[in-house]
């Protein structure tokens, strides 16, 4: 499954797509311990699968959670998206 | 030399006029419907506090977000670069500027010579701009002053859920019905926006020493929460912070009539 | 034909029983409770069949307002709770159905409440609620392949509507309808901000335009901003729409017209309400939780 977690508003769009098939077989589970603001979690979804979602309580503060990994003046990388092997992680912002 | 500068926000204008490198009149109409109007009686009155008249003012720079509505200006610059300039003439200490006004918030670090090295910027969701306070403070039925006050009482930490003026609102209203005390609940306010403005901060960086300027910087519970939230050392008020702008756009207009730009006031 | 109290358009409530099936005689009965912020639906099957459903008004309290909507389904059935073998709860009161076998989230409900009602060709479900805006892309079988929601904003909800219409003086019921009385369409509200479009609103009719002209121009840029979100998913055909705002045709026509799909529309006579889709959707998975419940009790 493709997952979006987010929100768009009057300032953007701030979301973080996790493609949840990837998770099925991920034996690192890395984001969990990459991001800063501690986003990731793992949990069972709808269909019993065992996968990577952001954390309740963050999904309407996105654009602020992640304000400290993306600076005004840009960036080159995402500690969470480097820490993702299998490569489910991307951000639309 | 007179100059002046003006600042054209959704809400209101704001008109500082500078003669010889002084603030002779500082002056704030609202913006209405008709901005070219309203800019225009703004400049009328700031020049008769002033003691002169319009066609006294050689050159008149404009900024803020209806900048370009307005034709007798003789130059526009950015928010950014307006507020940069006003905010490091008030304070040469300022490193990171942090403008937070009713419609919208910006923050911009500057270096030592007060040039622009990075900003950040929200205009387009009321919550991360006064309007959120403003809309919280009415429907609590508190004036937006002392909505700003009762929440420097309080030492509770409520979170708040809603991310959305509008949804806030909503919110707000089942506090009330809770019983939660009015003062609690300005102060969870005034924490929520303050996390947001503070993330928009950081993302311009945060350097020593941190001004405010902006109507909101008049809030002291606002002030208050964003410097709990921004854990720096101090965050110093600009004095007549919601100016800081139209004196930023007077010392740029100042500056050019210095540099010999010719001065053609087509009020003249 | 269902029996409806026309209260508000966000939570008309409903109720509706399909007489001709005698729930005793059935082995599974399974229920779904969708506790949303404004409304509450309660749907129970009988061997998987849709036999009785509810909908109602969300109070203060999300226990009791799932409790409410079972309570009304099951009314004049003589049926009791016990009777009810497996319940799910979802919606974003979901974790508060404290008689739930098990919570499920709302977008996988919705999936499938609309693969039941529409059939397998449904590939795309835009749900228009109160609070937040989704889109689901699913199989087939109403498994959801992708999905993408917004409940942060209010723009893009009945919420923001709601507003606008507030500010213009409008009931509405009557947006839709009066949206399409205009000689021309505007060009949509420039604001996406719920707050400052209310002042766009009221800004425009200060400078002239009619009070249907406004509405038109909202409602344009209420689809645009809808179909943004649909349009990150890429639609596929077929296309449905739930939530209050599907009763929106100024709304909906308007987004049918940017992404060139038209929605499915049910048949006229149908017993089935877009509005239970998430309900429905719950009680088909309690029904198949059940199942495997019962099978894997029978080989122990
Ligand atoms: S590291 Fe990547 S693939 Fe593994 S669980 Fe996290 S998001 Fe999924
Ligand atoms: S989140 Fe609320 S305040 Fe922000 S843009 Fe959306 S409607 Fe406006």
């Amino acid at each position: 499954m493709i997952a979006n977690y987010g929100y768009q508003d009057g300032s953007g769009e701030y979301y973080i797509t996790i493609d949840t098939d990837r998770c099925i077989e991920c034996e690192g589970r890395w984001c969990v311990g990459a991001c800063p603001q501690s986003l990731f979690v793992i949990e069972a979804d709808d269909y019993d699968d065992e996968v990577a979602t952001i954390a309740e309580g963050a999904r309407k503060k996105l654009k602020e959670k992640c304000a400290a990994c993306k600076p005004a003046g840009g960036h080159e990388s995402l500690p969470c998206i480097d820490a993702c092997r299998p490569g489910a992680i991307s951000h639309s912002w | 030399m007179i100059v002046a500068g003006i600042d054209i926000g959704s809400k209101n204008i704001q008109v500082v006029v500078l003669e010889d490198g002084t603030v002779a009149a500082r002056v704030s109409v609202a913006s209405g419907f008709e901005q070219e109007e309203s800019a225009r009686k703004g400049i009328e009155e700031a020049a008769a506090a002033a003691g002169v008249t319009p066609a006294d003012i050689e050159y008149i720079v404009a900024t803020g977000v209806g900048r370009k509505a307005v034709a007798f200006t003789q130059h526009q610059v950015t928010e950014v670069a307006a507020d940069a300039k006003g905010a490091f003439a008030l304070n040469p200490a300022a490193r990171t500027v942090i403008d937070v006004g009713a419609d919208e918030a910006r923050a911009i670090r500057i270096d030592a010579t007060g040039k622009v090295i990075d900003f950040a910027v929200n205009e387009k969701c009321a919550a991360g701009a006064g309007a959120f306070v403003e809309a919280m403070s009415r429907a609590l039925e508190v004036s937006l002053r002392r909505f700003g006050e009762i929440s420097l009482e309080s030492t509770e930490s409520i979170p708040m859920n809603a991310q959305c003026t509008v949804f806030a609102e909503s919110e707000v209203v089942s506090l009330i019905h809770s019983n939660t005390a009015q003062k609690d609940i300005a102060k969870a306010v005034h924490d929520a926006m303050a996390g947001r403005v503070s993330a928009m901060a950081r993302r311009a960086g945060l350097e020593n020493e941190v001004v405010i300027g902006g109507g909101v910087a008049h809030n002291v519970g606002f002030v208050r929460a964003l410097k709990d939230t921004l854990g720096v050392g101090d965050l110093h008020v600009l004095p007549e912070p919601e100016y800081t702008g139209a004196f930023g756009a007077a010392l740029i207009a100042a500056q050019k009539v210095a540099e010999g730009v010719p001065a053609l006031n087509p009020q003249a | 034909m269902p029996e409806e109290t026309k209260e508000f358009w966000r939570w008309s409530e409903k109720v509706w029983r399909d007489e001709s099936i005698d729930w005793r005689g059935s082995r599974a009965i399974t229920a779904g409770i969708d506790v949303g912020s404004v409304s509450s639906q309660a749907v129970i099957l009988a061997d998987g069949r849709l036999y009785a459903y509810h909908s109602t008004r969300t109070g203060s309290n999300s226990p009791d307002s799932a409790r409410k909507a079972l309570n009304g389904a099951m009314a004049g059935a003589d049926m009791s709770q016990e009777d009810i073998r497996y319940v799910v709860g979802t919606g974003y009161g979901r974790v508060n159905v404290p008689f739930a076998n098990r919570a499920i989230t709302e977008i996988a409900c919705h999936a499938r409440g609309a693969n039941y009602m529409v059939g397998p060709s449904v590939k795309t479900i835009l749900d228009m609620g109160g609070q937040d805006c989704k889109v689901i892309r699913c199989d087939e079988k109403g498994k959801v392949q992708n999905f993408i929601m917004n409940d942060k904003c209010a723009a893009g909800t009945g919420r923001g509507m709601e507003v606008i219409a507030d500010a213009l003086g409008v009931p509405i019921e009557d947006i839709g309808r009066r949206s399409f009385e205009i000689d021309e369409e505007p060009p949509p509200v420039s604001n996406v901000c719920t707050v400052f479009a209310k002042s766009e609103a009221t800004g425009l009719l200060k400078a002239g335009w009619s009070v249907n002209r406004v509405l038109a121009s909202y409602c344009a840029a209420m689809a645009e901003r809808v179909s943004s979100l649909i349009e990150r998913m890429s639609v596929e055909p077929d296309f449905f729409i739930t939530g209050g705002i599907a009763k929106n045709e100024g709304v909906v026509r308007r987004i049918e017209r940017i992404i060139g799909i038209e929605a499915v529309r049910l048949p006229a006579d149908t017993v089935l309400d877009p509005q239970i889709a998430g309900a429905l959707g719950a009680a088909l998975f309690a029904h198949a939780l059940l199942k495997k419940e019962q099978k894997a009790s029978a080989q122990a």
